[in-house]
């Protein structure tokens, strides 16, 4: 099984993102949490870099950590799941290991 | 499946504790087990008795004291990591002659040895941190 990513800092503020995206195994998940949510969001000068990456990767985001910063769903990147707590949890199962990028 | 938690940073600095919270409660009502909840660093202060948060916030320690209560979940401070930021338990207070303790009920105080062996005895270790 393949590994799940989480990442919860904005790309605008570290490069665990860019860091987590070139490493990350083709068949795993990035998950975007807490400030990670940022870098879900569409039309940022890190947006092109995120949906290169969904060619090998699948890329989720925390709906409550959007909602918590007034960021609306509908302007995430096309293709990424907005997920909540319980599916955060389902990702954890579904991939053999989790690594927090941090 | 089988949980290790690790909480690398304290309560009201980013999010950590609050995320830890949340995921921690979503396992638990997916009928997951959480085998120990382990809290390093400034994590520690997690367990801190004295908080005071003001009455329309959030408690986080009180909130993981009652979860502990509530699903009889193991949450183990290190014990380098509160001494440092004096947290102590009775015990502890009592051999480093300090005046009084201050961690919060359904906690206790151990050593790394704790963090590797839910690392071993967990299906998934998931860290929330800075």
């Amino acid at each position: 099984m393949s590994m799940l990513h989480t990442v919860n800092k904005s790309p605008f503020e570290r490069n665990t993102l860019e860091s987590c995206i070139s490493l990350a195994v083709p068949g795993s998940a990035i998950l975007l949490i807490e400030d990670g949510v940022i870098g879900a969001m569409a039309n940022t000068k890190h947006s092109e870099m995120v949906k290169a990456a969904m060619a090998n990767v699948k890329i989720y985001v925390l709906g409550p950590d959007l909602k918590a910063r007034g960021l609306n769903e509908g302007n995430v990147v096309d293709g990424i799941s907005v997920v909540g707590y319980g599916e955060f949890v389902d990702l954890t199962t579904e991939h053999s290991a989790v690594q927090s990028w941090l | 499946m089988k949980y290790g938690i690790l909480v690398n940073e304290g309560p009201y600095t980013h999010q950590a504790s609050d995320s830890a919270l949340a995921f921690t409660k979503a396992a638990l009502e997916k009928g997951h087990e959480i085998f120990r909840v382990f809290f390093y660093h400034d994590g520690v202060n997690n367990g801190t008795s004295l908080a005071i948060p003001p009455q329309d916030d959030r408690h986080i320690p009180n909130q993981w004291s009652e979860l502990a209560k509530e699903y009889n979940i193991d949450l183990v401070l290190c014990v380098a990591a509160a001494q440092r930021r004096g947290l102590l338990d009775e015990s502890e207070a009592k051999r480093n002659s300090k005046a009084a303790s201050n961690m919060i009920e359904g906690f206790r105080i151990s050593g790394l040895g704790q963090l590797i062996e839910a690392g071993i005895q967990g299906d998934r270790m998931v860290v929330f941190g800075d």
